[in-house]
């Protein structure tokens, strides 16, 4: 079918604005062409960030009981989604921008988390120290900084863990990258299980963990000019982590696509298209993937850091390797290196581990003559829509453009599978 | 490393038959481990591809040959010596079979389509297999960890100063020696075995020469499988096996292939012994050592230092991308 002359854009606004020429004209859809081309590719994202942000106000107005999923998410599990959400993002940046495999993200997770641990609660009973912490008795013992410096302490604690990590490894070839930062993985939930008697020093309380940690707020003075004084204590607790949490990732979303239009993203870009010859036309290989992995590793640690306020915890058992491969499936299942595609996926995936999983599970098994416990299987799962996707649509649910051309085109050097041997 | 040495040689000197003991049990592991990490250098060194997907298919194997113990032939610790051997052997060779075909078959659904995919995709491929194979495990097996007879019978053979050889573990060497001595004759001295190196050398080449490159591929898959076969019985035999033991003793099979020296089968099964001395040193000898707490970190820890220091392995060759 030939396109008609005056529609020069393949994208889907020019495709609709063809149908809004062809005769059935409906005053919507001619508003919606006279828009300019900027707003009409920034509203889906718009609509999506407005929908988010509203969801505590109208959640109690949505229908329950629906069949197959029977409810939409509660607002507590809509903060753990955004923090999944959130490292996903940043595990993009790693794979899908620089094209490093990272299989062992959940380490960030968990070095966020333990920073949290270690600066705002009673874990160091050896030292008196308050900083801005909200919510407590001034007289408790321990480290206790306020919770908005302890997201960024931990994100750079986190980044400096990614650099040190990176340094070594990021050297390595892309196979044996993935097996190494596997490793990390799992040498780090293990080092905080056991560094419970480091030469009698107890770093980490060993399996039960640290907790509680403090909550975020900003404290009674600024509560007298209505912002909350303490999360934890307030009566809209959950509404008011889910904001933040949404806040948090709208700067990392923000960040990312910054970056990613940044000197650094278009180097990142071109390592990932092909290693040598962004070599030879100057990208300095090491510091740029070394940034990749810094940057990564620190929205890792502010999600990990949250994580650990909001459930007041900093467990080692829920640090698991499941957790790099979950997150890695949310990647690859929007689209390496497409961010809004990742933020949906993300949020579909997160969503169905939490609680859609058992929803459907307990629809099924209540509906059909199945027997069958679909959150056991949830790895299996996941494991089967990573390969699916790989084989039929490795480009991702929403592809970035470019990296759809990539695989189109086949822009990846020697890199492949079945390629040419550097002997 | 000259502590380590040091370390030791104070343990020797301390208990003697202590260490000996240990060091029996590190080469049972290691023999184990050596089978394992033989699929993973053998896959490697054919496709470049870290297939994940392989320690679960040892896994499922181990799992599959404790039906055939415990349902098929019903063998347990009563029954006479030679029904256990001939059992024993018999299973040896089912288990190896469906451990070639699970392997192929994975080979055949997913690799194949992706020769011409980016590495990256392979790689994700087979971490998604992965879950998949271990998923299948816990749906056919349950969670619950799986345990069969003693068809070894832990009674000392011989011993040797104060050191007592137990016939579980010499069984467990004598059963490895000759299926390593099987492989090394097939991949040195038949024309399979031909096809596969070249194919490892340089796959578009070999195809000129006339190797059917997909039918060597899939060979190699076959053999992997059958050794992670092997292995999954002999893990079965000595411990128990539940659907995820596979994830882990992968990744220290990895590791003993990397330590050797990825795509060589020698340092597959050295790399395997040293892993599991190492293992074996740490969880069992009484002075200074770390604990059990800490072998993951410990095998962890190898694999990076040699990724970083020596990508090549102890015995591979330095390639010029610095593997």
């Amino acid at each position: 079918m030939a396109d008609p002359p005056g529609n020069n854009g393949q994208d889907a606004p020019g495709r609709f604005s063809e149908f809004v020429r062809s005769g059935r004209r409906s005053t919507l859809g001619v508003l919606w062409a006279r828009l300019p081309r900027r707003v009409r590719a920034a509203l889906p994202a718009f609509t999506l960030i407005a929908l988010a942000a509203l969801y505590p106000l109208y959640i109690s107005s949505l229908p329950t009981g629906i069949p197959v999923i029977r409810n939409f998410p509660a607002l507590d599990t809509g903060v753990f989604i955004i923090i999944y959400v959130i490292m996903a993002v940043g595990l993009n940046v790693v794979v899908g921008y620089a094209g490093l495999l990272d299989l062992g993200y959940v380490a960030f997770f968990a070095i966020g988390a333990y920073t949290a641990g270690w600066l705002a609660s009673g874990q160091f009973q050896q030292v008196h120290f308050h900083f801005g912490a909200v919510g407590i008795s001034e007289d408790l013992r321990g480290i206790h900084i306020s919770i908005w410096l302890v997201l960024i302490c931990a994100g750079i604690v986190t980044a400096l863990g990614g650099i040190l990590i990176g340094l070594p490894t990021l050297r390595l070839r892309g196979d044996y990258l993935a097996i190494v930062t596997l490793g990390f993985g799992e040498i780090i939930p293990q080092f905080f299980r056991n560094a419970d008697s480091l030469k009698g020093f107890d770093l980490t309380n060993g399996t039960f963990g640290i907790n509680p940690i403090d909550s975020p707020g900003f404290g009674n003075q600024l509560g007298k000019l209505g912002l909350p004084a303490d999360y934890q204590s307030s009566f809209s607790a959950d509404k008011l982590f889910y904001w933040t949490a949404l806040g948090l990732l709208l700067f990392t979303i923000f960040c990312c696509v910054r970056l990613r239009d940044s000197r650094l993203g278009r180097a990142w870009i071109a390592i990932r298209e092909d290693e040598t010859a962004a070599a030879a036309m100057g990208v300095p290989l090491m510091r740029t993937k070394t940034w990749a992995y810094a940057i990564g590793a620190f929205f890792g640690g502010v999600a990990g850091a949250y994580y650990a306020s909001y459930t007041s915890n900093a467990n080692p058992s829920s640090f698991l390797f499941q957790i790099s491969v979950f997150l890695l499936c949310m990647v690859v299942l929007g689209g390496m290196g497409s961010i809004w595609g990742v933020v949906v996926a993300g949020s579909i995936l997160a969503w169905l581990n939490f609680e859609g999983l058992a929803n459907i599970g307990r629809y099924l098994n209540d509906n059909t003559p199945l027997d069958f416990e679909v959150p056991k299987y949830q790895a299996g799962i996941y494991g089967a829509l990573i390969v699916l996707m790989m084989l039929f649509r490795p480009q991702g649910l929403i592809p970035e453009r470019r990296r759809k051309l990539e695989l189109e085109e086949g822009v990846h050097d020697e890199d492949t599978l079945y390629g040419e041997r550097h002997e | 490393m000259a502590i380590v040495l040091l370390w030791l040689a104070i343990n020797l000197a301390k208990d003697p038959g202590d260490f000996f003991t240990v060091a029996l049990i590190g080469i049972r592991n290691g023999a184990i481990y050596a089978l394992i990490a033989l699929g993973y250098t053998l896959v490697y060194g054919i496709l470049q591809l870290i297939n994940f997907a392989h320690g679960d298919v040892f896994a499922l194997c181990g799992l599959f040959s404790s039906t055939l113990i415990l349902s098929v032939f019903h063998l347990d610790e009563t029954t006479a010596a030679i029904g256990i051997v001939g059992g024993v052997a018999l299973i040896l060779v089912i288990v190896m079979a469906f451990g070639a075909i699970v392997n192929a078959t994975i080979e055949f659904l997913a690799y194949r389509r992706l020769r011409s995919a980016p590495r990256l995709s392979a790689l994700i491929t087979a971490v998604g297999m992965s879950f998949i194979v271990q998923n299948i495990s816990l749906a056919l097996y349950g969670e619950r960890a799986i345990d069969v007879p003693d068809l070894l019978p832990r009674t000392t053979a011989f011993s040797v100063g104060g050191v007592n050889a137990q016939w579980d573990k010499m069984g467990v060497i004598l059963i490895t020696i000759p299926v390593l001595l099987g492989l090394s004759w097939l991949v040195r001295s038949t024309r399979q075995g031909k096809a596969m190196r070249a194919t490892a050398q340089d796959p578009d080449a070999a195809a000129m020469m006339g190797v059917n490159v997909n039918r060597t591929i899939s060979f190699t898959f076959l053999l992997a499988g059958a050794l992670a076969g092997a292995g999954g019985l002999l893990f079965l035999l000595e411990f128990n096996m539940r659907y995820d033991t596979g994830f882990e003793l992968g990744l220290i099979a990895f590791t003993a292939a990397v330590l050797g020296g990825i795509g060589n089968l020698t340092g597959a099964v050295v790399g395997g012994v040293l892993i599991g001395l190492i293992q074996a040193f740490n969880e069992g000898l009484s002075w200074g050592a770390p604990g059990s707490d800490w072998t993951r970190s410990i095998v962890f820890g190898i694999l990076i230092a040699i990724l970083v220091f020596r990508p090549e392995g102890l015995l591979g060759e330095r390639t010029p991308e610095g593997a």
